[in-house]
């Protein structure tokens, strides 16, 4: 079969591109944030989540210890899990795939996947967006970090601004409706109360036991925050996927 | 040698959850509250992280350029500019109000 006439693979490679594109802000803020080339590269290839790299050069950039880097990176990557689960039971992987299938499980290959409905075009779309990116990402990484560190004075080219700015927009795809920018509020400002008070880095993770507490008391989608930073079904959703408040949608 | 350690460790957690979805039985990770923290907690780490990377400096609170970035960033992302752009956005409000004298 010709691989390209498959949509999933179309679909896959097209977010391959997009997300292995932002790679380069990855790699640039990460040497500025106080890593070296090589811990950099590390975080791309082993830790390969972009949400979790992002908050462990964050905490890094911002003073913060390496086990709070390691602690917000952590519980930002427990979501990969619930995507685990979900991607098992859909594709069904033996053997060392399994373990394969594990490390490129990450929000963009899980929502290529799951954006389909024949099995086969879920495998297809999984392992192209996930290894599409995997290599994309990687190669990157590399550049940004190169570039980075070539620029001297980070502060000048407002690399600290493009933290800030790279932070707000893996927020914003998941702030679709009243709760979850409610959460994002309430989390905010427990950290800026706790930032006078507590060790550089300390005020992320009780913002992540703030946010825990409001998902273990109250009763929202299940599926709420899980969603992809890039959409890969951007242009034919008409919906966001298996949302049971549809009139919450939009922002 | 210190970092990289925490470095690793939080990679090898990071391989770690991602492989406990697909070895732990279905049935046990099918709770919808555990999705539920998973998704909340992804929404108020990214919005922790933000609000720090904007405001921090140490353990005082500074308003500086960055807020500048982080509206030019909610502004680019408003009119649903791509990632990278956001990125630059940000980037280059911080960077051109720095130009203009605001630390």
């Amino acid at each position: 079969m010709k691989l390209l006439q498959s949509p999933a693979v179309r679909v896959g490679l097209s977010i391959s591109i997009a997300t292995g594109l932002y790679g380069v802000s990855f790699g640039a803020l990460g040497v500025t944030s106080g890593l070296d080339f090589w811990q950099t590269m590390a975080l791309s290839l082993l830790l390969f989540s972009g949400g979790s790299q992002f908050a462990f050069i964050g905490v890094v950039a911002g003073g913060g210890s390496g086990v709070a880097a390691m602690g917000a990176a952590t519980l930002l990557g427990m979501r990969n899990g619930i995507y685990g689960m979900q991607l098992n039971a859909l594709l069904q992987p033996r053997g060392w795939r399994k373990y394969a299938a594990a490390h490129v499980t990450i929000d963009e290959s899980t929502a290529t996947s799951t954006g389909q409905t024949d099995p086969d075009e879920q495998k297809r779309g999984f392992w192209t967006a996930g290894i599409g990116i995997f290599v994309l990402w990687n190669i990157f990484t590399a550049v940004g970090a190169l570039a980075g560190s070539a620029l001297g004075d980070p502060k000048q080219w407002g690399l600290d601004g493009a933290a800030v700015a790279a932070f707000l927009g893996l927020l914003w795809p998941r702030l679709k409706g009243r709760e979850p920018v409610a959460i994002a509020v309430v989390c905010a400002l427990a950290t800026v109360l706790a930032v006078p008070f507590v060790p550089a880095g300390v005020p992320i993770l009780i913002a992540a036991f703030v946010a825990a507490a409001i998902g273990w008391f109250s009763h929202g989608r299940s599926d709420e925050g899980l969603e992809p930073d890039v959409d890969p079904y951007a242009e034919h959703h008409q919906h966001p996927r298996q949302d049971p408040h549809s009139e919450e949608d939009g922002r | 040698m210190n970092l990289w350690m925490w470095l690793l460790l939080a990679c090898l957690l990071g391989y770690g959850w991602k492989l406990l979805g697909y070895l732990v039985p279905a049935s046990l990770l099918r709770n919808p509250r555990m999705s539920r923290i998973a998704g909340t907690m992804t929404i108020g780490l990214l919005a922790s992280l933000t609000i720090v990377n904007a405001v921090a400096s140490g353990q005082a609170l500074a308003l500086d350029a960055r807020m500048g970035a982080l509206a030019a960033a909610g502004i680019a992302l408003w009119l649903r500019a791509p990632f990278l752009v956001v990125v630059l956005a940000g980037a280059g409000a911080a960077a051109g109000l720095r130009l203009l004298g605001w630390s």
